[in-house]
């Protein structure tokens, strides 16, 4: 199970409404540490298929929401819980460093 | 266990890495987990490289670099050093997944890290307007009035780059002249949404949730002001990584790893250093390919000494290798290869 992409139009149900924690990577492919963490988010996603949901959203094709969560810089991972934001992980990290910040996901 | 090991992906890592699996080395590289390739992973057009005459991007040429390294045997690997232990024979390298590898000699070309400001708000404001990287984040800055800070090449080229989202750029500068190169500074001057700030530094980024300006101070008669800004990218400089080699290798009062004169060699046997990590002036593309080539080179005449020392326990002696022969059984394959 990858990381798999949510838009603007689904945004509301992908991630609003969701049940539990999603965490949102906001993205884009002329953004090269972005493409460095991709694989990264989508391992996280393959370790812990029914602790968190990770979504991908291009800023690119969704600039309403990249300005609604005013994103000024990517990538940009935010977990979203009960349709607030809990946490926001800013620059490409190594996996453990990002298992660190969701420890309280994933635990 | 390995001949040698790269640690670092950089141009420094990548021709080192070409080199060594050109002579039969076998070379393991240690790419790291998101920061493949590189400084120049972030930067755009690359037009001193020499080779490229209408230019190369940046990440194209780091690719290539990888490309070419991995046609030649190299194997790499995406994980990050989180240990070294560079003393005696056997070198460990442990990685972030856990694993451990080991070698005879290792290459370290690490590069360096975007320096800070060292301002209470930068942290803070992290991603929300503070910046280090104008192609990743440029784009979030359309119609915005912006500043970048610095008067290095590397400033110039954000700058510029950042006029193709912004309405207009500050460029900040400590001086009342440029440390970057003519052209860069030429471009620069010629465009007409940059403003240059001159005998200027900033003392403080202001912004609760994101930044709103600049708390400036002149070098020149000590008066502060504010700016509005909404974006701030710094471009001061680098500073060589060099945690991991921290009591481990000697370094320089620049704070680069200190090498044997004009060679890669550093304080501990068999561990040579190539790229930014050792160089405080020029920091060039092609001068850390330069010197990770001499690194591998370096590497090379070092194995080629062990494997004959191996046979002559006073010569093991003089190379401060004697306490430890590497296993023949393992070696022997590679040692052939090296001889060939």
């Amino acid at each position: 199970m990858t990381a798999k992409a949510t838009t603007s139009a689904t945004w509301e149900q992908d991630v609003l409404q969701a049940e539990g924690p999603v965490l949102v990577d906001f993205w884009a492919a002329w953004c090269g540490p972005c493409r460095m963490v991709a694989p990264v988010l989508d391992e996280i996603q393959a370790d812990n298929p029914d602790k968190i949901t990770v979504l991908k959203l291009n800023v690119d094709e969704n600039p309403d929401l990249a300005m609604k969560y005013q994103i000024t810089s990517i990538p940009a991972m935010k977990v979203f819980n009960k349709g607030q934001v809990e946490t926001t992980i800013i620059g490409a990290k190594p996996k453990y460093a990002i298992e660190h910040d969701l420890a309280a996901y994933l635990a | 266990m390995r001949q040698v090991i790269i640690i670092g992906s950089g141009p420094a890592g990548f021709t080192a890495a070409i080199y060594a699996a050109r002579a039969n080395l076998e070379p393991l590289v240690v790419a790291s987990s998101v920061e493949v390739g590189g400084e120049l992973m972030n930067t755009t057009d690359v037009e001193n490289f020499p080779g490229f005459p209408d230019g190369i991007q940046g990440p194209e040429l780091m690719d290539k670099m990888q490309k070419q390294a991995e046609r030649f045997g190299a194997e790499i690997l995406y994980d990050d050093v989180v240990e070294l232990d560079l003393e005696g024979p056997v070198k460990t390298v442990k990685l972030g997944s856990g694993a451990v590898h080991e070698a005879s000699s290792v290459i370290f070309a690490t590069g360096s890290a975007y320096r800070k400001l060292g301002l209470p708000g930068e942290e803070r404001l992290s991603g929300r307007g503070v910046s280090w990287c104008a192609t990743c984040d440029g784009f979030f800055f359309r119609e915005r009035t912006i500043a970048v800070v610095g008067g290095g090449d590397s400033a110039m080229e954000e700058a510029t780059f950042l006029t193709r989202f912004a309405s207009k750029v500050y460029v900040i500068h400590r001086k009342d002249s440029l440390r970057a190169s003519k052209i860069m500074q030429d471009r620069a001057f010629a465009n007409e949404k940059i403003e240059f700030v001159w005998n200027t530094e900033v003392v403080d980024i202001l912004g609760e949730d994101a930044v709103t300006g600049a708390l400036l101070r002149s070098t020149v008669d000590g008066s502060t002001r504010e700016l509005p800004l909404e974006g701030l990218f710094v471009a001061i400089g680098n500073d060589p990584r060099t945690h991991l080699v921290h009591g481990k290798l000697e370094l320089t009062p620049e704070g680069t790893i200190w090498v044997d004169g004009r060679s890669s060699r550093t304080s501990e046997s068999g561990v040579f250093a190539a790229g930014d990590v050792i160089d405080p002036t020029y920091r060039q593309a092609v001068t850390a390919a330069g010197s990770g080539t001499v690194a591998s080179l370096d590497a090379e005449h070092f194995l080629a000494a062990l494997e004959q020392a191996a046979g002559d326990p006073q010569l093991a002696e003089a190379l401060e290798v004697a306490t430890e022969t590497p296993d023949p059984a393992t070696d022997e394959p590679e040692t052939a290869h090296a001889a060939a």
